[in-house]
């Protein structure tokens, strides 16, 4: 308790967070509510797509949580390598893992001309940390700065944020499901719905229409939480070397390569998009579509990245260091 | 980490661990014991500097410090400061082959100065060298954030190879003195050390 320390927890982040949790929970109850409503008008078929819709959502997100490693490696193209391949990488990495007595994670290069990074698996054992080899060839990153984004990748480890984004992701999952499933029904279905009562057959579109309103809404929730995640990977990468300026850098030289990057490569990268460094899709131009695109991204803004980061730099700065502030 | 921890996306840095460390003269001395490996009187502490001056203005305390005792008995020789490769600090501090209760106590004022500043989350690992007559190395590995030793010995003019049955030779003979990091994962080598 006594140890001192310089680390001061940022409330704001923690505050916002939990704001954007309580109302994906929100969202939660009322779709359950919804559909506990439309279940118990006991329609056989409505039931039925419901329960569907919730074990193919709950399996696909099951399955995608299970082999994350395996998916997104074989998505980029990765390949694992051995400490003696890339003693350099596999050097920064067993470092930065017992300054935060993390086990390491595997270690793979995809062969990606586009600089950037990634790390994924439902838990720290299964982990796998992957660079492209752009990062590593083409990017000119100094070794401080590559350090900076692996320790923003293992922080992504250590927070679980596999795990946490796939759950956040279930209702979404389930939602669009039920949309997509709805409107087949009502598609071919339609012909038996003379049979049965005319309430009823308000049924479907009714779950079509709300799981579409949930699906919405909670899609904009769980980019929110991402891109609050990226910047608690920033901050915890940041403390964890003590050297923002060089994860700053580092920043500011990959989003300028993403811009250089041919837009094939783009393509390809873009189911991986949410788990990267930096996000190699823009998803609107130009026409005003500036406020939509930061609604919808994955990741937050290159400025609020760096002035979170800036912060951190302040702090180190501070004089004073035997009289450390915010001891825990 | 907690569940909040996890939820929130937080670390809480990890103290590191220093009492471990004062287990080292005996077991040098059973380590010369049964394998014939002395110490080489050279041991360091390698730690990662963080940027802003308040940590320059510690680690020049800590050097002026450790070299005040130069020249007087079990005072050993001026320490030395490296940049590693990987951009860490290493600070190396040379006795005499007899001297591991001298060497420690260099070491430990190392890293209790850090710890003191706030900056202990900044410790990475503590080097002991060891050799024996045929001119192998052999070295010793503290972990602060697992409190733990573990044995490196890399092959003599070799690049990138490490002597895998010395090191699991050691792993069985200080198994009882000091606490072996049982992880094999986390024994990651630490080429070109300063002191080793």
């Amino acid at each position: 308790m006594a140890t001192p320390t310089r680390y001061a927890p940022d409330r704001g982040l923690t505050v916002r967070m939990t704001a954007t949790m309580f109302l994906l929970g929100l969202v939660f109850v009322a779709f359950v509510a919804l559909i506990i409503g439309i279940m118990s008008a006991a329609h056989a078929s409505a039931g039925a797509i419901i329960f569907i819709a919730v074990i193919f959502g709950g399996g696909s997100a099951f399955v995608s949580l299970f082999y994350s490693d395996k998916i997104a490696l074989a998505a980029a193209g990765a390949r694992v390598v051995s400490p003696q391949e890339a003693p350099e990488l596999h050097g920064i990495v067993d470092r930065l893992c017992a300054l935060a007595d993390m086990p390491k994670p595997r270690v793979a290069i995809a062969p990606t001309r586009m600089p950037n990074a990634f790390a994924t698996g439902r838990n720290s054992k299964n982990s796998v940390l992957c660079v492209t080899e752009g990062l590593l060839r083409y990017s000119d990153l100094t070794q401080e700065e590559l350090e900076g984004v692996l320790a923003h990748e293992l922080s992504h480890v250590a927070h679980k944020d596999v795990q946490v984004m796939t759950y956040a992701s279930l209702l979404a999952i389930v939602a669009g499901l039920l949309v997509r499933f709805a409107f087949y029904s009502e598609l071919f279905g339609g012909g038996r719905r003379g049979s049965n009562d005319g309430n009823a057959a308000l049924l479907i579109p009714l779950i079509m229409l709300g799981s579409a309103v949930v699906y919405a809404i909670s899609f904009l929730l769980i980019r929110l939480l991402s891109r609050y995640r990226e910047l608690a990977a920033d901050r915890s990468g940041a403390l964890l070397t003590q050297n923002p300026s060089a994860l700053m850098s580092a920043l500011t030289k990959v989003s300028e390569g993403m811009n250089r990057i041919p837009t094939q490569d783009l393509r390809a990268a873009e189911p991986l998009n949410a788990f990267y460094f930096t996000p190699a899709m823009k998803l609107t131009r130009g026409g005003g579509g500036k406020s939509l695109s930061a609604l919808f991204s994955t990741h937050p803004s290159l400025k609020q990245r760096i002035e979170q980061l800036e912060k951190i730099q302040r702090e180190l700065s501070q004089p004073g260091a035997g009289n450390p502030r915010g001891i825990q | 980490m907690g569940i909040l921890d996890t939820l929130f996306g937080r670390t809480k840095p990890v103290q590191p661990k220093l009492d471990d460390l004062f287990g080292l003269p005996s077991a040098a001395v059973q380590l010369e014991a049964a394998t014939g490996f002395k110490p080489t009187g050279s041991g360091s502490v390698s730690f990662r500097a963080a940027e802003g001056r308040p940590f320059a203005d510690i680690q020049k305390e800590v050097l002026e410090l450790l070299d005040m005792d130069n020249g007087k008995p079990g005072g050993g020789l001026p320490v030395e400061v490296t940049k590693d490769s990987y951009g860490y600090t290493w600070i190396v501090s040379n006795h005499l082959s007899d001297e591991m209760d001298a060497l420690v106590t260099d070491l430990h004022a190392v890293n209790s100065a850090l710890v003191d500043g706030g900056f202990g989350p900044q410790l990475l690992c503590t080097l002991v060298a060891f050799s024996d007559d045929n001119h192998r190395r052999l070295s010793l590995v503290y972990l602060y954030k697992r409190g733990t030793f573990y044995p490196f010995a890399p092959v003599p003019g070799s690049q990138d190879r490490r002597d895998n049955a010395l090191e699991l030779q050691v792993k069985g003979i200080l198994g009882e003195d000091l606490k072996i990091e049982q992880d094999l994962g986390r024994w990651f080598p630490v080429w070109g050390a300063p002191g080793l």
